[in-house]
């Protein structure tokens, strides 16, 4: 492992200025700007002179070529100073720095639940021999997955918010009103969870070493949950860590329906005003969340399977 | 000359009376007597001091800086904040004092003096006197293009003389005649000296001092705003029922950019009033114990508008064939609610000096066979008609801003197809909106702005300002420049009447329908207000 430390620092790094530079050559490719954008605002109306439009350009640096313009903002970036919004006029990381603890509550209720209910359904679905029950439990994840995040969280709010009155509809405040949106974000994730989870234990039960295991007298349960799962919990594991991505993609909407502040909201704000700084701020902490969590797999593999590390492969394939 | 053909009658209020019968009830609504002192349970209470008003806006102000604020949410907000030199009648249009007492309009309308009433603060304690009007002025014009409404109220801005302790003196460089309907805008509302030291960015996220019945307690971007109320405010506007501090103790603005999620919110009782209420939630809501308001927003109806120097639409007989062949009713009864009517001028209904030209947009889909056929364009084999090989095909600019948008088009589409024009529908982002239209890259553009003074019509015709649709034509210009110069109301509406109809006749705009403000309030708010602006008010609001 501290062989491959910094070669795994290195590729962090790589892919955070990767994943820079590319949304930034992204942003400037859409027609337009932020200035236009909210030049637009009056609509017919609008009567702000091209000379006026100029002067706020000029006070965001838009005027300037684009290739100076990407060497300071990266300098900038690398410095930790990631710029304010065009709109708001408030620095970036602080926009973030307040948005984060939302959206880590919302993301840290959803793998709670997202996690054990997946588990749950998968080694129930391949445990029972009941074929209705297995087949329910089997089929349900799929759904999970199929249902839009936007439909699941509209149709959770009319009934258990509107028509029984049991949680507010909306807002930040208190456990209450983390629920809903951890409940509709944590139905797709425990969806797939279910899935790879089943897969790698409908494989693991078909090794020759469970057969040893039955052939020692262990009881099905023994079997199943302490040989078989053990060993089929490496591909959950890595798509967990896909989860937190996913997540943090999901709450652009959820938080949207469910009208609260976060990064998926900020994400969604910035990207309909174009304020790029906000953009690319995002940008930066969502690779640092892939980075991240890919890493903790990655360091957690060898861990749960003593082959990775006697071997030292560079990355499990799942 | 055209110009006479118009009889040169300013609105009166026996038009507006007259209006008013004809128009839908919802207009009578101002101010909202839907949901006076009668309680849900129809005990009559009367208006009572105290509460929290919990208000979901459809967007995040973004900004709170009145001078800044740029949307309608952002000015429900800010109106409570600020007050302004004058206030504007929503029933007559006429200007009255708030914290100028009087004023004065001189040198075609290029000079505006105003007397300010002297026991006015703001909530920082300053006192609202000339030097802080100036102060406010100077900012506002300061910020230019960041100030997207105020740039425009302030074209041509010169300077702030301070005259006396409680007299200024505001200079254009040349006539301006909406500066005076403008000053009773938020826009031109007034900050205190010291916010206005603070950076243009800064003041977006507050705090801020104005000398408004309502103070700034917070603003958490994406979610809220607080407003509470100020005990010791005794400066309200004449129109509204008290001068002296608000019912209300607090408002509370909650962001709640779903609107189903904000219907939901409204009808299981989570908050008092929505705003943004979408035509299709409308008849929902209805069946629901709340109350259902709108008012058409004045300024230009929501229109196609031609650009003047395509090869298609510079032909006039092409877009007088448009004006008859759009259906108005059909497109409000099929896409569209109740709240809405369609539109019967280039200017809406609620606009100071509207004229009814209704007849000019009758729905005749004989003319416009007629029109084109005297114009030279044949029907096409494929029904579409041409005109020395040129297909009469139109490509319709439009965004996305307003959620009927496209389905208004597409039935549009088909009623113009029976005359045998073809429309292209060409949805755009806002930016590539902008893009096309300053590129002139279309024939229509779809699209509306919202403002009480009929200036908006020199704002979007005049070919001396922007000019995107491109117009060259001295008779109208005439008009805009005079009603820009008339200090006499009477002789700045003949103006505006005039050009409204040489608009309509010449078929620059094809005006479809009044875009309305609509929001929802369940039974225990009461008088909530619309003003000139179809923006909401909030002083006088109470809970029972």
């Amino acid at each position: 492992m501290k062989r491959r430390l910094p070669r795994t620092l290195a590729q962090a790094l790589f892919v955070l200025w990767a994943a820079y530079t590319v949304s930034f050559a992204v942003l400037y490719l859409l027609p337009g700007d932020p200035v236009t954008i909210m030049a637009a605002g009056g609509g017919d109306a609008s009567s702000v002179s091209p000379e006026q439009i100029a002067e706020l350009r000029a006070r965001y640096g838009l005027d300037r070529p684009v290739p100076e313009q990407y060497a300071t903002a990266l300098w900038n970036a690398v410095r930790g100073d990631l710029g304010t919004s065009v709109h708001g006029g408030q620095p970036v990381t602080r926009l973030i720095a307040d948005a984060l603890p939302a959206t880590l509550q919302l993301a840290g209720a959803t793998l709670l639940l997202a996690l054990p209910l997946g588990g749950a359904v998968a080694l129930l679905g391949t445990y029972t021999r009941r074929r209705w029950l297995r087949q329910l439990l089997l089929s349900l994840p799929a759904a999970g997955v199929s249902a839009p995040t936007f439909w699941v969280g509209l149709l959770l709010v009319q009934l258990v918010s509107f028509r029984w009155g049991l949680l507010p509809a909306f807002g930040n405040d208190g456990w209450s009103s983390l629920v809903l949106p951890s409940v509709t974000l944590a139905l797709p994730a425990a969806g797939l969870v279910a899935q790879v989870f089943a897969k790698s234990l409908r494989t693991a039960l078909a090794e020759p070493y469970i057969d040893t295991a039955r052939a020692k007298g262990a009881g099905r349960a023994r079997v199943h949950l302490r040989h078989a799962a053990r060993n089929a919990l490496a591909p959950p594991l890595t798509v967990a860590g896909v989860l937190t991505g996913g997540v943090l993609a999901g709450s652009v909407v959820v938080e949207t329906v469910f009208a609260r502040t976060g990064v998926g909201r900020l994400t969604a704000t910035a990207v309909t005003t174009q304020d790029i700084p906000v953009v690319q701020g995002l940008v930066v902490l969502g690779a640092c969340v892939y980075v991240t969590t890919h890493l903790v797999v990655d360091l957690l593999h060898p861990l749960l399977d003593p082959r990775i590390a006697a071997t030292e492969r560079p990355a499990v394939t799942t | 000359m055209r110009a006479t053909r118009t009889p040169a009658r300013p609105r009166t209020p026996g038009d507006r009376r007259r209006l008013a019968v004809l128009a839908a009830p919802l207009l009578l609504a101002v101010p909202l007597t839907a949901c006076s002192a009668a309680g849900s349970d129809g005990q009559t209470t009367g208006p009572r001091s105290g509460g929290r008003l919990t208000f979901a806006l459809s967007s995040d102000p973004t900004c709170v800086d009145p001078h800044q604020a740029a949307t309608n949410d952002a000015m429900y907000v800010t109106r409570g904040i600020v007050d302004s030199l004058t206030d504007q009648d929503p029933r007559t249009g006429r200007i009255v004092p708030w914290l100028a007492t009087s004023w004065e309009i001189a040198a075609n309308a290029s000079r505006f003096t105003f007397r300010l009433r002297t026991d006015a603060t703001f909530s920082d304690g300053a006192p609202v006197d000339a030097k802080a009007v100036k102060a406010n002025f100077d900012a506002v014009h300061d910020l230019g293009a960041r100030s997207i409404l105020g740039s425009g109220f302030l074209q041509g801005y010169r300077g702030t003389e301070v005259v006396d302790a409680h007299t200024v003196e505001v200079a254009f460089d040349g006539p301006n005649a909406q500066f005076l309907q403008a000053t009773s805008t938020p826009t031109l509302g007034l900050l205190s000296p010291a916010s206005l030291r603070r950076a243009a960015e800064e003041r977006c996220a507050g705090p801020l001092a104005g000398s408004g019945p309502f103070t700034l307690a917070g603003y958490t971007p994406d979610t809220s705003v607080e407003l509470n109320r100020r005990d010791d405010y005794a400066w309200g506007s004449p129109l509204w029922k008290s001068p002296d501090a608000a019912r209300l103790e607090a408002i509370t603005f909650r962001v709640v950019p779903e609107s189903g999620v904000r219907s939901g919110s409204l009808t299981s009782g989570q908050v008092d009033a929505i705003a943004g209420v979408a035509p299709q939630d409308e008849t929902l809501l209805k069946g629901q114990k709340v109350s259902v308001v709108g008012r058409a927003n004045p300024g230009v109806p929501v229109a196609l508008s031609a650009n003047t120097a395509s090869p298609v639409a510079k032909d006039p007989a092409v877009r007088r064939a448009l004006q008859a062949a759009v259906d108005r009713d059909e497109v409000v009864d099929t896409v569209l609610s109740s709240s809405y009517r369609p539109a019967t001028s280039s200017l809406a209904e609620t606009t100071d000096a509207y004229r009814d030209n209704s007849p000019l947009l009758a729905h005749d889909p004989a003319r416009a066979r007629t029109l084109l056929d005297e114009a030279g364009w044949r029907p096409g084999a494929d029904g579409i008609r041409v005109k020395d090989g040129r297909p009469l095909r139109l490509k319709v600019i439009l965004g996305t801003n307003f959620g009927p948008n496209q389905s208004a088009l597409e039935l549009i589409q088909q009623q113009v197809r029976k005359a045998g024009i073809q429309l292209d529908l060409s949805v755009l982002s806002i930016a590539d909106y902008q893009k096309a239209r300053g590129a002139g890259d279309y024939d229509l553009a779809w699209g509306n702005g919202t403002r009480t003074d009929p200036d908006i019509l020199r704002t979007a015709f005049s070919s001396k300002l922007l000019n995107l649709s491109r117009i060259s034509d001295p008779a109208l210009q005439r008009e805009l420049d005079a009603q820009a110069a008339a200090t006499d109301p009477a002789r700045r509406a003949a103006h505006v009447a005039t050009a409204q109809r040489r608009i309509l006749e010449q078929g620059y705009q094809i005006p479809v329908f009044e875009m309305t403000t609509v929001f929802a309030l369940s039974k225990k708010v009461h008088d909530i207000t619309f003003d000139a602006s179809s923006r909401l008010q909030f002083h006088d609001t109470w809970l029972s």
